[in-house]
């Protein structure tokens, strides 16, 4: 497979389950080797760089968090400062200042002092995301990260998503099930099928109604989002097959 | 209040409590508590040909710096590898020093070589061969899980149970005097140090080092190792290099000490419960808090009973456990 992502974008990395979209993110991320091929960043490979300094220039929100130690909000936020501290890993006032205006940012200041047990879903999430912007990375990816949360929390996560773009120019590559997300998020999105690309492109172009139930499995319905600038994807349950 | 200050103020405080609580040591005998003749001696004012000054310089100052090593080590490695596994019951000997270690002490002790250097030497090399086994094993699993917590922990729990075998089978086939010996070092013996034995300890102190410097990739490897990495952290290197380091330490205090037992479970666990999860503060408050309560359960294993002392081993538990309780209740509420 080749694709590549431009500084600024929102890509979408979508498809069935066992696609692979995990791997192909971890691959991203230099956390997995590639069985065959490369990842580039910014003209160079990515095996090239060290770990230290990739992940300055790069955050990742993973799908699972760790929740078992007690550390509190402001402890797991800060600590998206690592790939920038000296050898002793001890915080200045700056890296203070940084994590409170990302806490501020996704809107979890004022849990600061709770540990991370006590938090519910939405919360846990923003937290992990005021980490990565902690990091104050030029990339940001994310793996699934609305998945357990209601609609409510979900826009709100992918709003401070597309408002930290706007305002950063930084780049978000994002996996994601939620085909109607990718819709009206992405720029462009990448389908994924058993490892391989069906097809990468402009989000109206690859949410076609006959590659996504190839894909999937299941019909589907693909029409004009009544928000408009977007398409609509219905996946349709058997018992409404007649009336479609 | 900014982690430095907190690292700093903790240290201080601990350093004082350990330095007290020295003295008391010191002072205590079964010729009674003297402090002022103590500080008197150890200030370097005392009369020649005095017995206290002997006894305290030959054998209780002695006693108690090996008693400090010991417990800030144990304590030390039990928080490196309750971090490194991500497993609470993890305590400095479940890679299998213990069962090594013991084996390798037990023959030295049937072929009849001395304390020192033959004991410390077999326990040494046994606690060795048995943790590059469990290191290997876990390293050559199959697939990406390089060293997972899993293939350690199994492995460690396995050879630690192979070992006891050999170690019982060993003890029930020996008629010798000896057997009284070996109970003991299994419960952790710190009377059977000896003056040239003290250069050894010196050689733990780097480790601390290292360990302290660590002890921020420490934090977000309580994460998860992917979160780590993700967090510019080179996971494979630091595990690798925490597990031999602490492994190390252990094994040369196991040497000197034998398996005192409990203070690596629970000193980390008591500073946890009363400091939080930050390794940068909790590294320096098990070392010197480890040392503090095993210089303490020595001095009662000395004082306690009437004539002749007890295994250390024996006092650790007894008064551990219940204090751990103790404050897991009071955290509870």
């Amino acid at each position: 497979m080749s694709f590549s992502v431009s500084p600024g974008e929102f890509f979408v990395i979508i498809g069935p389950n066992g696609a692979g979209k995990t791997s192909l993110l971890k691959v991203l991320a230099g956390l997995q080797k590639a069985q065959q091929g490369t990842v580039t960043i910014k003209d160079k490979n990515i095996l090239k760089y060290r770990r230290r300094n990739l992940s300055q220039i790069m955050a990742i929100v993973p799908q699972q968090i760790e929740v078992g130690f007690p550390f509190t909000v402001a402890d797991t936020v800060i600590m998206g400062r690592s790939p920038h501290l000296g050898i002793l890993g001890m915080e200045g006032e700056n890296d203070f200042y940084i994590a409170g205006v990302a806490m501020k940012f996704t809107d979890v200041a004022h849990l600061a002092d709770r540990k991370l047990y006590q938090l519910s879903g939405g919360e846990l999430q923003r937290v992990i995301i005021a980490r990565a912007i902690c990091q104050q990375p030029e990339i940001i990816l994310l793996d699934e990260p609305t998945t357990a949360l209601d609609p409510a929390h979900q826009l709100k996560i992918m709003d401070l998503m597309e408002k930290f773009r706007r305002e950063q120019g930084t780049t978000i590559i994002m996996v994601s099930h939620d085909l109607n997300l990718a819709s009206m998020y992405g720029d462009r999105l990448l389908l994924l099928k058993e490892g391989r690309v069906i097809k990468t492109g402009e989000t109206g172009a690859v949410l076609d109604k006959e590659l996504l139930e190839q894909s999937y499995g299941c019909r589907m319905m693909v029409d004009e989002s009544p928000l408009g600038q977007a398409v609509r994807v219905t996946p349709i349950p058997d018992k409404y097959l007649h009336t479609y | 209040m900014p982690i430095g200050k907190k690292i700093i103020l903790t240290t201080l405080l601990l350093s004082l409590v350990l330095i007290v609580v020295s003295i008391i040591a010191i002072s205590a005998g079964s010729s009674g508590v003297n402090f002022e003749e103590t500080l008197a001696i150890l200030a370097g004012k005392n009369r020649p040909n005095n017995a206290t000054a002997t006894i305290i310089w030959q054998i209780r100052l002695p006693r108690v710096i090996l008693a400090a090593f010991v417990g800030g080590t144990l304590a030390l490695g039990g928080l490196v590898f309750q971090a490194l596994l991500r497993n609470p019951l993890a305590e400095p000997y479940i890679l299998g020093i213990s069962g090594g270690s013991a084996i390798g002490a037990i023959l030295a002790m049937l072929i009849g070589l001395s304390y020192f250097p033959g004991v410390t030497i077999f326990s040494f090399t046994g606690s060795l061969l048995v943790l590059a086994f469990v290191t290997i094993l876990a390293g050559t699993t199959q697939g990406n899980t390089m060293l997972s917590r899993d293939s350690l922990l199994l492995g460690g729990v396995m050879m630690n149970a192979f070992c006891a075998a050999v170690i019982m089978f060993l003890i029930s086939m020996t008629r010798s005097f000896q057997v009284q010996h070996i109970l003991y070092w299994l419960m952790g013996d710190l009377a059977t140090l000896q003056k040239e034995q003290m250069p050894i300890l010196l050689l733990v102190l780097p480790c601390f080092v290292v360990i302290f410097i660590l002890a921020r990739p420490m934090n977000l490897l309580l994460l998860g190792r992917e979160t780590a990495a993700a967090m510019g952290i080179n996971v494979k290197n630091i595990v690798l290099l925490l597990l031999i380091i602490t492994s190390l330490m252990v094994s040369i205090i196991v040497s000197l000490s034998g398996l005192v037992g409990f203070v690596g479970l629970v000193i980390p666990h008591i500073f946890r419960l009363l400091l939080g999860p930050d390794h940068r503060l909790l590294v320096p408050s098990c070392l010197l808090g480890g040392a503090t309560y095993l210089i303490l359960c020595d001095l009662l294993a000395r004082v306690l009973p009437s004539s002749g002392e007890l295994p250390v081993g024996i006092i650790t538990a007894l008064i551990g456990a219940p204090l751990f309780i103790v404050l897991l209740l009071r955290n509870r509420a």
